[in-house]
C-alpha cells in the first residue's frame, strides 16, 4: 500500500472537515443545499454494505456473510450497540464458516 | 481533556436524550469507538497496510467510514486510487457538518483549524442533542478529544494484533464491514428521501461490480441522491 495515496486522503480528509468552519467563515447554507449534502452518505453507504456482503472482486458471491448481515439487521433494528451488530455480524459468520 | 467545570444548564436536564453531562457522555462514546478502532486496525492490516499506516490513517484522516472503506477496497483487491473514490465520497459529509458545526467552533483560526480536524459524526451528533451554543461547543469538544483518544489507541492495539489473529474470514472479520455500515445507515434513513437514495444506490452498484473495477461501483452508487432529493421533495410536498 503506497504512502502517497494515504497522505493524500489525510488531505483530503482534513480539507472537507475545515472547508466549511474555515473558509466560509460562519455563512449558513440553505436548507435545500444543506437537505442534499445531509444524503450523500445514505447511497455510499448503502453500497457498501450490499458489495461487500456480496461482492468477491467482480462476482457475486452468497456466502456467510449473507446471514450474518441478516443479524446485524436485527440487531440494528432493535437498536442494539454499535459493538454488538458489529461483533454479532462476525460470530455469526466465523461460527457459519467452522461448521461448513 | 477540556475540564469539566461541573456546570448543567437547565436545557441539559430537560433534554432527555444526551447524557446529562458533556463527558459523561464523550467518555462512553470514546470507549465503544475504541474497541470500533481495534476492529478497523485489525482489517486495516489484514487488508495490507502497514501498522504505521493504519495508525497514520487513524490519526489524519480520522473519519471512521472512509477508512473502512479504503481498506475494505484495498482488501478486495482494488488498488489505491480506486480505494481513494469511495473513501472521498464519504468524507463528504464532513463538509456538511462541519458547515453546520461553524457557529459553535472557537473563534480564533488556530482553535477553529485544529476543531475542524475533530468535525465527524459522533462529535456532530452530541453537539446538535444540546441546546445551547456553550453546551454545544463543550460536547463538541469532549467529544472529539475522547473519540480521538480512543480511536487511536483502539487502532494501535488491533493493527498490533492484527498480524497475529490468523485468517480474518475464519474469524468472520470480512462480515463486520456490512454490519459496521449498516448501523451507520440506519439511523439516516429517516431523512426525506433517504430510502430511495439508499436502494438506488445500492442497485447501481450491484449491477456494476460485475463490470467495473473494485471501488467504482461504490462511487458510481452517488448517483442515488438525485433520486433521493427528488424523493425527499415529493414527500415534503
Amino acid at each position: 500500500m503506497s504512502w502517497t495515496a494515504l497522505l493524500a486522503l489525510c488531505a483530503i480528509s482534513y480539507a472537507l472537515k475545515a472547508s466549511g468552519p474555515v473558509l466560509a467563515g460562519g455563512r449558513q447554507l440553505g436548507p435545500q443545499v444543506r437537505q442534499t449534502l445531509d444524503l450523500v452518505a445514505v447511497p455510499l453507504l448503502a453500497a457498501l454494505i450490499l458489495v461487500q456482503t456480496v461482492g468477491d472482486g467482480q462476482n457475486i458471491v452468497l456466502d456467510a456473510r449473507v446471514p450474518a448481515l441478516g443479524v446485524a439487521a436485527v440487531l440494528v433494528w432493535r437498536r442494539a450497540p454499535f459493538l454488538v451488530v458489529v461483533l454479532a455480524a462476525a460470530a455469526t459468520a466465523a461460527l457459519l464458516r467452522a461448521l461448513a | 481533556m477540556p475540564q469539566d467545570d461541573g456546570y448543567r444548564g437547565a436545557m441539559d436536564v430537560a433534554i432527555a436524550k444526551p447524557p446529562s453531562s458533556a463527558v459523561t457522555g464523550a467518555v462512553g462514546i470514546g470507549v465503544a469507538v475504541g474497541v470500533y478502532g481495534i476492529s478497523f486496525g485489525v482489517l486495516a492490516v489484514a487488508g495490507g497496510l502497514s501498522p504505521a499506516q493504519a495508525c497514520v490513517m487513524s490519526m489524519l484522516v480520522f473519519t471512521g467510514a472512509s477508512q473502512f472503506a479504503f481498506v475494505g477496497v484495498i482488501a478486495g483487491g482494488g488498488g489505491a486510487l480506486a480505494a481513494m473514490g469511495p473513501a472521498v465520497m464519504l468524507a463528504v459529509r464532513n463538509a456538511a457538518y462541519g458547515l453546520s458545526l461553524t457557529s459553535i467552533l472557537p473563534e480564533r483560526l488556530r482553535d477553529r483549524a485544529l476543531a475542524a480536524h475533530l468535525v465527524i459524526d459522533e462529535t456532530t451528533a452530541m453537539a446538535r442533542a444540546q441546546s445551547d451554543p456553550g453546551a454545544a461547543r463543550r460536547a463538541f469538544l469532549a467529544t472529539g478529544v475522547s473519540v480521538w483518544v480512543f480511536w487511536n489507541a483502539g487502532t494501535l492495539v488491533g493493527a498490533l494484533l492484527g498480524g497475529g489473529i490468523g485468517d480474518p474470514k475464519s474469524l468472520g472479520l470480512d462480515a463486520m464491514f456490512p454490519a459496521a455500515f449498516l448501523a451507520l445507515l440506519a439511523p439516516q434513513l429517516r431523512r426525506p428521501g433517504a430510502p430511495v437514495a439508499a436502494v438506488t444506490g445500492a442497485a447501481i452498484a450491484l449491477a456494476l461490480v460485475p463490470f467495473a473495477p473494485a471501488g467504482v461501483p461504490i462511487v458510481a452508487a452517488l448517483a442515488g441522491v438525485v433520486p433521493g432529493v427528488l424523493a425527499g421533495k415529493g414527500v415534503r410536498g
